[in-house]
C-alpha cells in the first residue's frame, strides 16, 4: 500500500462512515475559521485573581507536586540564591545554563565560584539553569519553549533543574501561554507559530508504577527548583 | 501471560479463573483501585468546573469526529509545513512496514519507546526484534513488562499486576548480567536502578518512538503527557522521532486539547496535571542545539474509520485515561490480562470486539455487572454499559453464544412478555423456595444456581416477590 493510497482509502472510509462526500467550501470555511481564530473554552475560575494571589497559588500548587520555590527580592539576588541552593544540596558549584539572553541580566560574575557553561545539556551535567516563558498559577506549571536560547535537553537530562522566573511572568491559565506564542509570531502565522517543542512542566519527574508508591526522579530531574524574581523584568 | 501475537480473549472465562487464583495478582489488585478512586474524587472536588469541562470535552470530540476528514487533512498540511511527514496506514501491517523503513533509513540498531497502546496494537516490539532492531521501553511500568516478556495489564499503569517483590526479583535476574548483583528492596532503589540502566539506552538510541495523546490540527503538533519524562528523553535525544497515533486523536486547536487535558490527569491518577505535557511540532529548527533531525507521524486507522459509521462511534471519544478500569469491579477482580488483548476493562470490552471481531471477544461485553461506574467516571461520558449491551445483542442475533444460553434467554424473554403468567410463576416459585429453605434459612446447593452456590450460600426468600410488595404499596 503506497502512502497516497492509504490516505485516499482512509479519507474515503471516513466520509462513507459520515455518510457524505468531501465538505463543501462553506462548511470548510467555518472549520478553518475555528482554527484561525481559536477561542478558549471554559477556563476554570480558579485563576480569576490578582497578580499577588497568582504568585501565591503558583507557589502552593508547585510545592504540592514536590517542586521547591524560593522568592528573591531582585535580579541581583539570583546568583547568590542559586549558589546557596547548590551548597544546601551538596551539589558541585558547576552548572550548564541556557544561552538565553534574559539570563545575562543576572550578575553571575558576583559568584566567581560558580562554573557556568552555556549551551545544551550533556550526559555529565548535573545541574541545569534555565528561564521559562511563563508560569501558570492554575497548577503550578512552567512553560518552556525550545530554541537557540533554550535547548530542551536542559529540562530533562540534569538531575537538578533550576528555573529562574520573573514574578510578572506568572499568569493564570494555560490558554494564556498559547495566546502568548501566537502573539509573538504575529497575526499571519497561519498556525506556524509553534517552536519545535513546548514543555509544560509541573514538578520534578515522578513515577508510581511500582505499587502506586510515588518516587521522584524516574528519568527526568529529581529536583525542580523555581526561583521567583521580584522587582520587575531585568 | 506470555506475549503472543494471538489474542486470548476467547478464553476469557479461563483467564479470569486463573487471575482469581493468582495470589500476587490479587494482592496487587486489592491495593490499586482504592487509591485511584479516592484521588480522582478529590481532584474533581477541587475543580468546581469539572463536570462542565467533561461536557465540553465530549462536545469537542463529537465535533471533531463529525468533521474528522477535514481536521486530519489540515493536520497533515501543518505537519508538512513544519518539515515533518504523515504516513497514512490502514492496517497494523502497513504501519509496521513504514516504521521499519524509517528505522532502516536512520540506520537504527536500538529504538527507545515511550508508552503507546497503538504500538501494542501493532505488536511492534516483536516485529522490530525480528528485523534486528532492539526496542527499549522507557516508561518504568512498560520496562518492567518488557523485561518480564508480558503485556501491559492496564493502559496507564502497565505493571499494576506486579508486586514490588516481583519487580525486585525481575530486576535482580535481568540486571545481574549488567553487574548489578544486589537484590533491591525499596521502590526508590528500584526506580533508581531503572534510571541508571536506561539512561545510556536513551543516549545511544537512533530512533525514538512515542505515542500521542492529542494531534492538533491547527498547528500540526503532537502532544504527549507523562510523569517520568521518559517520553521527552525518547524524542529529543535520537536522530529521528516517530509518532504513532490513531485517527481519532486529532482535535482542532491547542485550546481544545487544553480543555480535554483538564479532565485527563484528574480522571486517570487524580493529579491536577501530569508532570510533563509536551507539544512537538516538526523536527529541530535550523538554529536549535538539540532535538530530532527527522519527524514522522504514523497515522493508523485499523478499523476506526469504520467504527465512525457504526453505533459504536462514541467509544472513539476515549482519551485512554484508564478511569473505567480503575472503577470496574470485574477488572478489579480478574485483572487486565484476562481480557486477552491490548485494551482491558470496560473500554476494552467495547473496543476489542470492534477491532478484532466479536467472534474473538464475545465474552468481554458480558464481563460486566452493568453497575454503571465506568460511565459515571468516564471523562468523555462514553455510555460504556449501553455499548456493551449492543454487543450482547449482536452476540445473540449472530448466534455466537451457546445453544443452552440462547434457549434460556429465549424462554426468559417469552415469559417476561406475559406479565400475568410471570407474576404467577414467580409468586409460586418464591413460595416453594421459601418453604424449602425455611428450616435453614439458606441454600448451599440449588439446581441451575451452582454459579452462585459454589462460592456462597443463597439466602432463602422470605415473604412475597418485589412485584407483589410494590403493588401492595409497601414501597418504603
Amino acid at each position: 500500500m503506497s502512502a497516497a493510497g492509504g490516505r485516499d482509502a482512509i479519507l474515503g472510509s471516513i466520509r462513507r462512515s459520515l455518510g457524505r462526500g468531501p465538505l463543501d467550501e462553506a462548511a470548510r470555511a467555518v472549520l478553518d475559521e475555528r482554527m484561525a481564530k481559536p477561542q478558549p473554552n471554559l477556563v476554570p475560575a480558579r485563576t480569576d485573581i490578582d497578580q499577588d494571589e497568582k504568585v501565591a497559588l503558583f507557589t502552593s500548587m508547585a510545592e504540592a507536586v514536590f517542586a521547591t520555590v524560593d522568592r528573591v527580592s531582585g535580579p541581583e539576588a539570583v546568583p547568590g540564591a542559586v549558589a546557596d541552593y547548590l551548597a544546601q544540596h551538596n551539589l558541585p558549584p558547576a552548572l550548564v545554563m541556557a544561552p538565553d539572553p534574559g539570563l545575562d541580566a543576572y550578575p553571575w560574575a558576583d559568584r566567581p565560584m560558580l562554573a557556568i557553561r552555556r549551551g545544551r545539556a550533556e550526559e555529565a551535567d548535573r545541574v541545569g539553569v534555565t528561564g521559562a516563558v511563563m508560569g501558570f498559577a492554575e497548577t503550578g506549571t512552567l512553560m518552556m519553549t525550545s530554541g537557540p536560547d533554550h535547548p530542551s535537553t536542559l529540562n530533562f537530562l540534569p538531575e537538578t533543574h533550576i528555573v529562574v522566573l520573573p514574578a510578572e511572568r506568572i499568569g493564570g491559565a494555560y490558554e494564556e501561554g498559547w495566546a502568548h506564542l501566537r502573539a509573538e509570531a504575529g497575526s499571519d502565522s497561519d498556525g506556524g507559530f509553534m517552536p519545535r517543542t513546548v514543555n509544560l512542566v509541573t514538578g520534578p519527574s515522578r513515577t508510581a508504577d511500582i505499587e502506586q508508591t510515588i518516587a521522584l526522579g524516574a528519568h527526568g530531574p529529581r529536583r525542580l527548583h523555581i526561583l521567583i524574581v521580584e522587582g520587575g523584568e531585568s | 501471560m506470555p506475549r503472543a501475537m494471538e489474542a486470548t480473549s476467547r478464553t476469557f472465562v479461563a483467564n479470569a479463573r486463573a487471575g482469581l487464583q493468582d495470589a500476587d495478582l490479587q494482592t496487587s489488585l486489592a491495593r490499586f483501585q482504592g487509591g485511584f478512586q479516592v484521588k480522582r474524587v478529590e481532584a474533581a472536588k477541587r475543580l468546581p468546573e469539572f463536570e462542565a469541562l467533561r461536557d465540553e470535552a465530549r462536545a469537542i470530540k463529537d465535533h471533531t469526529l463529525a468533521h474528522l476528514d477535514h481536521y486530519l487533512e489540515r493536520y497533515e498540511a501543518q505537519v508538512t509545513a513544519a518539515g515533518g511527514t504523515v504516513h497514512w496506514c490502514q492496517t497494523p501491517e502497513d504501519a509496521r512496514q513504514v516504521i521499519l523503513g524509517l528505522c532502516q533509513e536512520a540506520g537504527a540498531k536500538t529504538v527507545t519507546k515511550s508508552k503507546s497502546m497503538i504500538a501494542e496494537e501493532m505488536e511492534l516490539n516483536p516485529f522490530l526484534e525480528e528485523h534486528g532492531i532492539e526496542p527499549v521501553e522507557t516508561d518504568l511500568g512498560e520496562y518492567v513488562v518488557q523485561l518480564a516478556d508480558e503485556r501491559p495489564s492496564h493502559i496507564i499503569a502497565p505493571a499494576v499486576h506486579k508486586t514490588r517483590d516481583q519487580v525486585a526479583d525481575l530486576f535482580h535476574e535481568k540486571h545481574t548480567p549488567l553487574g548489578r548483583t544486589r537484590r533491591l528492596e525499596r521502590v526508590e532503589e528500584l526506580v533508581e536502578e531503572a534510571r541508571e540502566v536506561l539512561r545510556p539506552r536513551y543516549l545511544a538510541a537512533d530512533v525514538g518512538i512515542t505515542g500521542a495523546n492529542f494531534l492538533i490540527a491547527e498547528t500540526g503538533s503532537s502532544t504527549i503527557v507523562t510523569n517520568e519524562g521518559n517520553g521527552d528523553l525518547t524524542q529529543i535525544l535520537p536522530r529521528a522521532h516517530i509518532v504513532i497515533a490513531t485517527l481519532e486523536k486529532v482535535v482542532p486547536t491547542l485550546e481544545d486539547a487544553t480543555t480535554i487535558m483538564r479532565v485527563l490527569a484528574r480522571s486517570a491518577t487524580g493529579q491536577e496535571f501530569s508532570t510533563y505535557t509536551t507539544v512537538s511540532t516538526g523536527p529541530r529548527r535550523p538554529d536549535d542545539a538539540d532535538g530530532p533531525e527527522a519527524y514522522h507521524v504514523v497515522l493508523l486507522d485499523n478499523g476506526r474509520s469504520r467504527m465512525l459509521g457504526s453505533e459504536f462511534r462514541e467509544v472513539l471519544r476515549c482519551i485512554k485515561c484508564g478511569a473505567c478500569m480503575n472503577h470496574c469491579p470485574v477488572y478489579g477482580t480478574v485483572g487486565g490480562h484476562a481480557y486477552g488483548w491490548v485494551y482491558p476493562g470496560p473500554v476494552g470490552a467495547v473496543l476489542t470486539p470492534n477491532l478484532i471481531g466479536l467472534e474473538e471477544a464475545r465474552h468481554l461485553p458480558n464481563a460486566s455487572s452493568f453497575c454503571g461506574r465506568c460511565e459515571e467516571v468516564c471523562p468523555m461520558r462514553i455510555p460504556l454499559p449501553g455499548l456493551m449491551r449492543k454487543l450482547r445483542e449482536q452476540e445473540f442475533e449472530r448466534r455466537l453464544n451457546p445453544a443452552a444460553i440462547r434457549t434460556g434467554i429465549g424462554a426468559w424473554a417469552w415469559l417476561v412478555r406475559r406479565p400475568a403468567l410471570y407474576r404467577c410463576l414467580t409468586g409460586l416459585g418464591i413460595r416453594v423456595l421459601g418453604a424449602m429453605g425455611r428450616r435453614r434459612g439458606r441454600f448451599t446447593k440449588l439446581p441451575l444456581a451452582s454459579g452462585w452456590t459454589a462460592a456462597r450460600d443463597l439466602p432463602a426468600p422470605e415473604g412475597a416477590t418485589f412485584h407483589a410488595l410494590w403493588r401492595k404499596g409497601g414501597r418504603a
